[in-house]
């Protein structure tokens, strides 16, 4: 893992926080509402520069997302904040018809997704939200991976016009991508080149891809690592490139992997280029109250799962 | 001062314009499009200050959101004899690749539309956000809505309602279709909703009434009314007291043609009540 240094831990939370902060100085059309849970989504600094731009909708989503695509009449460029499960579940048919049917330029910003979230449980630890947003016509969707990345994406769905829905969590993990580093909607960024197998990882995964990566490579075996931060549209090119060379591939995703990133991947590949896949994600499953870690290594969505999907993988070449 | 005269002919217009168009496709809500038939030439025609064409953002002028949107008829209807797009164009209500779909959205570039509506509920916090952003602009113009009274058994107003006084929106003017019937039946048979200017009043909005939600002179007074109050900390609603099916008989003071076409000689009937006045498109 040289090429990729863990410059410190970091919330990808406080990404979003610091670069809703850098749009509040340099996009005057940006707002941005929330549901009460400023404080969680990192909102603090855009608040306190721009309090005029700051819309405290109280505990009340639907109403969220039905202002926020009002906004974007007179062009404002809302964005919304509040944990993943809020922003999308509870809120469906407002996204599909206020935002996605309306084709309003709305960015729903989601917080805690995943099992991450920790102890609070099921009740709040969507696994769902990838499937949920990505089968909106229209909606892009990313999921970023470190807090440079985070604030990186935050900063780029400003400049892009159309419906956004941006999930990011709520631990502290490795923060890696450099700070310099261009994000690009619908780019892939290939980590570690390889011949072996392709590791597609998406959100907090993607370190843990890496990590993998370097357990495979003790191994002798050489693992290509993609970033696939953007779900929807999905970089179709630089998977296809990628399996050319390794004839398999694995999935990663902190998400059900019925509906998630490895069920739009193998869509893919079963249309243009089938391989062997295996899926790293959580199975047909609510969560569960527990430390980030323990429910990572509960439901298998660690560097050693993912290494040991890689091998039985390769087998089925 | 409005030509009542002239207004009224353009209602009786639509209302043949509402009866063709669901007739055509077998399909529609004639009921309450019927019955806001006066508000919406009345909003359109003499009190919304509205720009010459169409723009998405709306600035400078007054904007309207139409929340219920089944009665997609009767906005259509006006917005295309207001001149937002080619009166011809109502022969494609609910037709493949027509931009007058069964309910209103932006998705086929309709001028004159700027939200989705059909999924009931939502229309109040968008004409917020709408509102707010015309505060941020400094734009003093003034954002319109119009509900069911039967969708606001949607909680989402309720949300809405609540956060439109909190945050004083009072460039808003809300009104409600208290036409007192929904699919099922009446409102009050339904679920009853009790007093419903209390509970506005309780939200602490500032509360009109037009009791005759029907008569031109009468809706213009009360929008007009609504329009002076507006501006002074609270959000303004309008309790309009409408006839669903207004101006065909038959159709009149009943649930039942809340979404069902006329046949042929039913169609023959509500235009025989209503006499061509502007032409027929």
């Amino acid at each position: 893992m040289k090429k990729y240094i863990d410059t410190g831990k970091k919330d990808t939370r406080s990404g979003f926080g610091a670069g809703l902060a850098h749009l509040g100085r340099t996009n005057k059309n940006v707002v941005a509402l929330c549901a009460d849970l400023i404080g969680s989504l990192k909102m603090d600094e855009f608040i306190a520069e721009n309090p005029e731009r700051f819309y405290q909708i109280g505990i009340a989503e639907a109403n969220m997302i039905g202002i926020a695509a009002g906004l974007t009449i007179g062009g404002k460029i809302p964005f919304t904040g509040t944990f993943a499960n809020f922003s999308t579940g509870r809120v469906y048919d407002q996204i599909r018809q206020s935002v996605a049917y309306s084709d309003k330029n709305v960015k729903i910003c989601a917080s805690h997704a995943g099992l991450t979230l920790g102890e609070d449980g099921a009740t709040h630890q969507i696994l769902e939200d990838i499937g949920l947003m990505k089968m909106l016509p229209g909606m892009v969707v990313i999921n970023t991976c470190d807090y440079n990345q985070t604030k990186a994406a935050t900063i780029a769905i400003a400049d892009y016009h159309g419906p956004v829905y941006l999930r990011f969590g709520r631990p502290a993990v490795a923060n890696f991508t450099p700070e310099d580093a261009p994000f690009e909607i619908g780019k892939a960024i290939i980590l570690q080149e390889g011949t072996d197998v392709t590791i597609v990882a998406t959100g907090h995964l993607v370190w843990e891809a890496l990590i993998a990566a370097e357990q495979l490579a003790e191994k002798g075996i050489s693992a290509e690592v993609i970033n696939i931060h953007t779900i929807k549209p999905l970089d179709e090119a630089a998977i296809l490139a990628s399996v050319a060379k390794t004839s398999c591939i694995v999935t990663a995703e902190e998400h059900n992997i019925l509906g998630g990133l490895g069920e739009s991947v193998a869509r893919t590949l079963a249309s243009k280029h089938p391989v062997p896949q295996e899926f790293i994600g959580t199975n047909d499953t609510f969560g569960e109250s527990g430390t980030p870690a323990q429910l990572m290594e509960k439901y298998g969505l660690n560097a050693a799962a993912i290494t040991t999907a890689c091998e039985k993988v390769i087998k089925r070449k | 001062m409005a030509n009542i005269t002239e207004l009224n002919q353009l209602t009786t217009q639509v209302r043949r314009d509402i009866l063709r168009m669901v007739h055509k496709v077998n399909s529609g809500h004639p009921g309450g499009s019927l019955g806001c038939a006066e508000f919406f030439v009345a909003l359109y025609n003499e009190v919304m200050e509205l720009k010459e064409g169409f723009d998405m953002d709306g600035k400078e002028e007054d904007l309207f959101f139409l929340s219920n949107g089944h009665i997609s008829p009767v906005f259509y209807s006006v917005l295309a004899r207001r001149g937002y797009f080619p009166v011809a164009e109502l022969s494609t209500f609910r037709l493949i690749n027509s931009r007058l779909q069964g309910h209103p959205t932006t998705h086929e570039g309709l001028p004159g539309i700027r939200m989705a509506s059909g999924s009931l509920g939502q229309g109040m916090s968008v004409a917020i956000g709408a509102a707010q952003a015309k505060k941020l602009n400094n734009d003093s113009h003034l954002v319109y809505s119009l509900h069911g009274d039967g969708e606001l058994q949607e909680g989402q107003n309720w949300e809405a309602i609540m956060y439109a006084s909190a945050k004083k929106v009072d460039n808003l003017i809300a009104t409600i279709d208290l036409n007192g019937q929904q699919i099922d039946g009446s409102t009050d048979h339904v679920l009853y909703m009790g007093d419903i200017a209390a509970k506005f009043k309780a939200f602490d909005w500032e509360v009109l009434s037009i009791e005759k939600g029907n008569d031109m002179s009468a809706i213009i007074e009360g929008l007009k009314k609504a329009k002076s109050i507006s501006g002074q900390g609270k959000p303004v609603c309008v309790l309009m007291h409408t006839v669903m099916g207004n101006g065909v008989d038959f159709m009149m003071h009943t649930h039942a043609w809340h979404g069902k076409a006329p046949n042929d000689e039913q169609l023959a009937n509500g235009l025989a009540q209503n006499p061509e006045t502007l032409g027929d498109y």
